[in-house]
């Protein structure tokens, strides 16, 4: 992390960046903050730990408006995103300078909380220099521990790889933490019935609370306004009703980024109630891969998405029909 | 006081689901929330907080108010009805009352919201003591005792044990219809209850936010609060979603909107968020129009502005939910400890 901290004061201070984006360490152990750092001085709550789990990329769309440019510190994931929205002229690029930075995987509060372990104090085994395969949490009610690999996002379980797709320098070493396949959970759901996936997936959605965190943290719903803020959508949409959010809301959604949604995971990550939003994304993943040929949105920066493209390889609208 | 053995719960929230409407914290899909009980509910006492505060029980987040309908030229208005069921709500903690006390500041004050009006009347509170709080609680801050929650009935789970304490009218016709199955407790669990409020409050005495300061907050700070530059810096992080307001025991706008349903109109009400764009927006636009200004309208209006209007009391009960559920680890503490560190008045 010093590496990193010194690096960004010297690009601060010759005047290649006019400020700084990475997290500010939180009050508690686990509860960092994306922020903006101009000054020296600011440097002294800067943190980047294994709870450093917000994908930058998105804050990038509103620093593309700035000033001069602004150094942002990406894990490997968060290029893909970043990736996208160049592709979608959402950010520009000449105005970001990216720091690759190593990832070890990122931790979700929620699983340690999950494991029963509350009234916590401090945590050790989550900075990024730590070689530790252990977290050793001191709490209110005694010392606890846990894996870091269970305490880990689902995202890092199935990570996409160490590799930055997109950079201006690399800082810090990232490792494999990927355990499991990525679309073994889709097909998992594939093979219910129709009904158990009705139950399933209104068992998750009834959840909702309409918050918008989702959509809101969502790289790829970068649109200047939503549909579903708009005072003229001519419906309950703002009403927090199960048929809304069951048959509507997070359809659209997945709907709407389907092709650009690069898996970063965030959306699950941010739910206050815990859905598993990014099975939705991933089923559209695996049908376009299945459909158009492997294709991972986010790779680079100029090659034609599968939905906004056409070719005579495509697969026939009538696949659908046929598939059941 | 009364007790009951906790492997007797089962049964008496069958006894009084018999009688009232039930609702208590529920484990779907992993998540607590309060929900109507029922036979096969996976109740959860256990787990400290619900995600969404239970204030959905006196103030749901969507409920319809009329409908209106037009045949022909004959144009009717039916009104919904009011809450005529009793019920209870089941395992609220001492924030969570304190919250309720806010909410009636608001919707019992002249003009009196008779939806809200009609759930508290027909609503009986049993209150749980915080068996183990949590790091992100502050409710001491804001004067709540979670080792001794006043509301209808307040009960305290320790051991094998559920103690029962019945605190007004309505909690005594509740522990009458629940009599069959509670025992009258005696000395030896009187001196443990006073062991557990002991323990509890030894536990929030080492809360990292139980000394959290508000000096400086009340209904007189309002332009040197409002001026502040550290709104600007404060809100950057801010996503603009609603999870903060959703979650909170407090928070109390709400938006009332028309829905065509292709024959006529219903109207309905719901929670409106400050972090929203389209909130309080008006004929001539939005009188907010940056993310700053919708950011800092929340925590003015919690620790400014409802004091102001309300003899002093603010409206935030230390819950915590919105410390563990912001997306991006923003929160009302943060907020307070900010002013604190830069003097309060920059």
């Amino acid at each position: 992390m010093q590496e990193l901290i010194n690096r960004a004061k010297e690009l601060l201070a010759d005047g290649t960046v006019a400020r700084v984006l990475g997290w500010k360490a939180g009050d508690l152990p686990y509860n960092p903050e994306p922020a903006y750092f101009e000054k020296e001085e600011d440097f002294e709550n800067f943190v980047y730990n294994g709870f450093c789990g917000a994908n930058l990329s998105k804050y990038m769309i509103e620093a593309s408006k700035l000033e001069g440019k602004t150094l942002v510190c990406l894990k490997p994931c968060d290029t893909y995103s970043f990736n996208q929205l160049i592709k979608e002229h959402r950010v520009d690029r000449e105005k970001a300078y990216i720091i690759g930075v190593g990832c070890k995987g990122k931790l979700d509060i929620e699983k340690i909380k999950g494991m029963g372990i509350k009234g916590i104090e401090s945590i050790s085994g989550a900075e990024i220099t730590d070689g530790a395969d252990t977290l050793t949490i001191q709490t209110l009610y005694g010392e606890k521990t846990c894996s870091y690999a269970d305490a880990m996002l689902e995202r890092c379980h199935v990570c996409k790889g160490k590799e930055h797709k997109i950079y201006d320098e690399l800082i810090g070493e990232s490792k494999e933490t990927k355990d499991a396949e990525r679309f073994d959970s889709v097909a998992a759901i594939e093979a219910m019935s129709p009904e158990e996936k009705f139950a399933f997936f209104q068992k998750e959605l009834s959840k909702c609370i309409r918050c918008n965190a989702c959509r809101n943290v969502c790289p790829a719903c970068s649109c200047r306004k939503c549909v579903f803020d708009s005072n003229k959508f001519d419906s309950s949409q703002k009403a927090n009703v199960d048929s809304f959010e069951e048959k509507m809301f997070h359809i659209i959604r997945a709907f709407h980024v389907a092709g650009r949604c690069t898996d970063c995971g965030e959306c699950s990550r941010v739910c206050p109630q815990g859905i598993p939003l990014h099975l939705f994304n991933r089923k559209f993943i695996k049908d376009i891969n299945e459909f158009y040929g492997e294709y991972q949105a986010g790779e680079d920066t100029d090659s034609r998405g599968p939905l906004t493209d056409f070719t005579f390889d495509d697969v026939e609208p009538g696949i659908v029909a046929e598939r059941g | 006081m009364y007790k009951i053995a906790k492997e007797n719960l089962a049964a008496l929230f069958q006894l009084i689901a018999g009688s009232r409407e039930l609702y208590l914290p529920v484990k779907v899909s992993g998540q607590v929330n309060f929900r109507a009980w029922s036979e096969d509910a996976e109740v959860d006492l256990d787990t400290l907080k619900t995600v969404k505060s239970p204030k959905d029980a006196f103030f749901p987040q969507s409920e319809d108010l009329y409908t209106c309908r037009k045949d022909g030229k004959k144009l009717t208005v039916e009104p919904e009805a009011l809450k005529e069921q009793d019920f209870v709500v089941f395992g609220m903690k001492a924030c969570d009352v304190k919250g309720v006390e806010v909410l009636d500041k608001v919707f019992l004050a002249d003009p009196v919201d008779s939806f809200y009006a009609a759930r508290r009347e027909h609503g009986t509170i049993v209150a749980m003591a915080c068996h183990e709080p949590e790091e992100t609680c502050f409710c001491k801050v804001f004067g709540a005792d979670c080792a001794e929650p006043v509301a209808d009935v307040a009960v305290w789970m320790t051991g094998e044990e559920l103690y029962w304490k019945s605190l007004t009218e309505k909690g005594d016709a509740l522990t009458k219809s629940a009599e069959s199955l509670l025992a009258e407790a005696d000395a030896e669990d009187e001196k443990k209850v006073e062991e557990e409020k002991a323990s509890i409050r030894g536990i929030v005495e080492k809360l990292p936010y139980s000394n959290l300061s508000l000096e400086g907050w009340n209904g007189e700070a309002l332009n040197e609060k409002f001026n502040s530059e550290l709104w600007e810096e404060l809100y950057k992080p801010c996503l603009a979603c609603g999870t903060c307001t959703f979650v909170c025991p407090t928070c109390q706008c709400y938006d009332i909107k028309d829905y065509d349903t292709g024959h006529g109109i219903k109207r309905y009400r719901c929670w409106d968020s400050c972090m929203y764009s389209d909130f309080t927006m008006m004929a001539h636009g939005n009188n907010r129009t940056s993310q700053m200004q919708r950011f800092r309208q929340r925590f003015m209006h919690k620790l400014v502005y409802f004091p102001a209007n309300n003899d002093g009391m603010y409206s935030c009960v230390g819950c915590g939910r919105c410390v563990e559920k912001c997306p991006a680890s923003l929160n009302i503490v943060k907020v307070i400890k900010s002013f604190q560190n830069q003097g309060g008045d920059k």
